[in-house]
């Protein structure tokens, strides 16, 4: 599972790097994207990776801590998912509106000649 | 509820979250209504942060040092997130809050007809910058950076444009990688030490096993290249001239002090995880060191190559940034904290001074065209026809206007150059003073070459500054004056002449205001006492036996007496771990909280309570030294 996560998270990291990189800005925000998917991965794996273990105490009694699963990364990825959506939703907006008054999706508003 | 002094702590978050909100609910058209709320939220929130100062120097003859704490939802302290308030905070907050007001005065020349929500996405970013200078958590400076860095990608785009649109994408690009790598630092430490309180993670540094010490490393270098691209250090700086040229006035005006949450972050970071003692201490000082130095010399070439105003205040910023960040590294280094004392009198003189001529900018170079087609471009892109098309309120235009300006402008000159008489020299010279003699006036030591870099440096960029300037003077004064003098609104003069006024200020009361910075800067040389009072924060709650008791037991007495006393004692003997310090109070109210007694266990890393152990040893042992430094534990939600 190790091994899997953090692959999973490389790839989408190094892409993300790559397209982030990139002339266009449809590329530029796919890369952002990429790169917050692997890093909400990472923020989740740094919780350490268990199966079948909730994040909730019970109300009753005393519960066992070694049977729960740290609940502070899956709070903090809920915080990072919402963020980084909302600054994605208004990246997009700038980057229409570049579209609109430079007529191209260059990043730097003109196409290199 | 009962309102208590304590809670003026978050008013700096609250007051310009309302005012923002409340704003929503008036029409577009109903500008002046809005005019009206954000001026007053801002000059409340200057009464306020002047008397958070006043509270963070405490009553001591001397040195004495308290800190606020404000626990949020009364949760205990390193569990829950807890606001901060110490002497640096305090000073950050009454910056901002001082600059801010000159640049809506500003905006309410003209500027705010330019786009929609203006005053909102302004007092958002106050809220943003005042929360990011208060935390003392690192997920939610996370939050409050993202708040301030959100209302700054719509205040940058203000006015719309085709220079805004594009250095405006650059701008929120870069600004969202290194927010990306903010979170992946923020996770690797809380993954290696279980805690994001700030505090609590300056008591478990020394003691991360040796295995575990790079990725702390790693993380740490992560979070200093999301802040260094914030502060503008040389390699992650080239977006930086370009937005605040592109930015209209008085947001750029503001936009001067965002480098400084960058500044302040290193300071604080530094001062409480990488001070003396440990394995990791020192940690980027060289780092810091070389890159404020290749800030400084990035930045003068810029001032010397700029052919136009906004270009050279930008790179201005980066001279102000780097030398900030060269200081710090340089105290990491063990340099004497009169450096730090001088670098933070530098850095309040050249923002207020960069934010001033942001706004003297645009009238100079009206008549030049500049400006004059930028707004037109503006105009353009918005639909109006005329941007002065409704009148502005004060319509009068000054006589002597090119006298004024000129005044003004040889007043900034220098300042930023660093010329005597005004408070940019007196700034450079404590600075150099403390560099050069790490020990005392009278006393000859060694002077280290980084010093001498410094120096070197710091003169040289006072010199480029200004040539620079001087040549743009000549070029906008001595020439072709006949023929068109340039129009200046009593509005757009006011606030250059108000943040002018503010540096005289600085110089003429240059005494206590040094006096301060050194306490400031001596407080951040002993993080014991910031850590002591956030881990000893008590809530609210402790005092009161039940939930419904009625005589509330006055919390804000303590702060001044019990405290004191009570420090030596529990310090010494007790506090096995920080957790079971923490943990009686929460046992006491176990019925009501359960989860706050376990998340220390919870934390799934194996080796937390070995690590846990020896924590306080060592850290709370100088605290009985410092004895003026009583940590008031002035917060607490009564919620």
């Amino acid at each position: 599972m190790e091994l899997t996560l953090s692959l999973a998270i490389g790839i989408l990291f190094g892409s993300g790097v790559w397209l982030l990189l990139r002339p266009r800005s449809y590329q530029v925000i796919i890369g952002l994207c990429l790169m917050s998917y692997g890093v909400n991965l990472f923020i989740f794996s740094m919780g350490r990776l268990r199966t079948g273990a909730a994040p909730i105490l019970s109300k009753y009694g005393e519960t066992d801590p070694a049977t729960l699963t740290d609940p502070v990364p899956q709070a903090l990825v809920l915080t990072a998912i919402v963020i980084s959506f909302a600054t994605t939703a208004l990246f997009l907006v700038v980057m229409m509106a570049s579209r609109g008054l430079t007529g191209t999706d260059h990043v730097d508003g003109k196409e290199r000649e | 509820m009962k309102l208590s002094p304590e809670h003026l702590m978050i008013a700096p978050i609250l007051i310009p979250l309302f005012a923002g909100a409340l704003m929503l609910l008036y029409e577009d058209r109903q500008r002046r209504a809005r005019m009206v709320i954000s001026l007053i939220s801002t000059v409340a929130l200057l009464a306020v942060s002047v008397q958070l100062l006043i509270l963070s120097k405490g009553t001591g003859p001397s040195d004495a040092n308290r800190i606020g704490l404000y626990l949020l939802g009364d949760w205990p302290s390193p569990f829950g997130i807890v606001l901060v308030l110490d002497r640096l905070s305090a000073l950050m907050l009454v910056m901002v809050a001082l600059l801010a007001t000159p640049a809506l005065i500003y905006a309410a020349a003209g500027w705010h007809r330019q786009g929609q929500h203006f005053h909102s996405l302004f007092q958002f970013l106050l809220m943003g910058l005042n929360g990011a200078f208060l935390t003392g958590d690192l997920f939610n400076l996370f939050v409050f950076f993202e708040v301030l860095l959100a209302a700054s990608y719509g205040l940058l785009l203000h006015g719309t444009g085709q220079a805004r649109v594009r250095t405006g994408l650059h701008y929120i690009a870069i600004n969202l990688a290194a927010s990306l790598l903010f979170l992946i630092g923020v996770s690797l430490i809380y993954g290696v030490t279980g805690t994001l309180n700030m505090a609590e993670l300056a008591l478990k540094l020394p003691y991360v096993s040796d295995a575990d010490r790079p990725l702390v490393h790693a993380a740490a270098a992560l979070l200093g290249i999301a802040f260094l691209v914030k502060s503008g250090m040389w390699p992650l700086s080239f977006w930086l001239p370009g937005s605040y040229m592109a930015a209209s006035a008085p947001v750029g005006a503001i936009f001067a002090v965002m480098t400084k949450v960058g500044v302040y972050v290193v300071l604080r970071l530094s001062s409480l995880l990488f001070g003396e003692g440990h394995l990791s201490s020192g940690f980027g000082a060289e780092v810091l060191m070389a890159g404020g130095i290749a800030t400084i010399l990035f930045g003068l070439t810029g001032v010397l190559a700029s052919q136009r105003l906004g270009r050279m205040a930008g790179n201005l910023v980066l001279v102000s940034s780097g030398t900030m960040l060269t200081v710090i590294g340089l105290s990491m280094n063990g340099a004497s904290p009169g450096l730090v004392a001088g670098g933070l009198f530098y850095m309040v003189s050249s923002t207020v001074a960069t934010s001033a001529l942001f706004l003297l900018m645009e009238p100079l170079e009206r008549e030049s065209g500049g400006i004059a087609a930028l707004l037109a471009l503006t105009a353009d892109a918005y639909g109006v026809e005329e941007p002065e098309d409704d009148a502005p309120e004060v319509g009068l235009a000054i006589p002597g206007t090119l006298m004024l300006l000129g005044g003004c402008f040889v007043a900034l000159v220098l300042l930023l150059a660093g010329l005597p008489p005004l408070s940019g020299f007196v700034g450079k010279v404590a600075m150099l003073t403390a560099a050069m003699n790490p020990e005392g006036l009278n006393r000859l030591s060694a002077v280290t070459p980084e010093v001498w870099v410094f120096t070197a440096v710091l003169m040289l960029s006072g010199l480029a500054t200004l040539v620079a300037m001087v040549r743009v003077g000549i070029q906008t004064f001595w020439v072709g004056t006949e023929d068109s003098l340039p129009k200046v609104m009593a509005l757009e003069i006011a606030p250059v002449l108000l943040l002018i006024a503010m540096a005289a200020a600085l110089t003429v009361r240059a005494e206590p205001v040094m006096r301060y910075m050194g306490a400031t800067a001596r407080a951040l040389d002993q993080p014991q006492v910031y850590v002591g009072g956030v881990i000893r924060a008590e809530r609210v709650g402790d005092e009161i036996p039940g939930p419904d008791a009625q005589p509330l037991a006055r919390p804000e007495a303590p702060p001044e007496a019990a405290p004191a006393p009570e420090t030596a004692p529990e310090v010494a003997p007790g506090a096995a771990t920080p957790a079971p310090e923490a943990a009686p109070p929460a046992g006491e109210a176990a019925p009501a909280a359960p989860p706050a007694a376990t998340p220390p266990d919870a934390t799934p890393a194996p080796d937390a309570p070995e690590e846990a152990a020896p924590v306080p040893q060592d850290p709370p042992a100088p605290l009985p030294a410092a004895p003026g430094a009583a940590p008031g534990t002035a917060g607490g939600a009564s919620l």
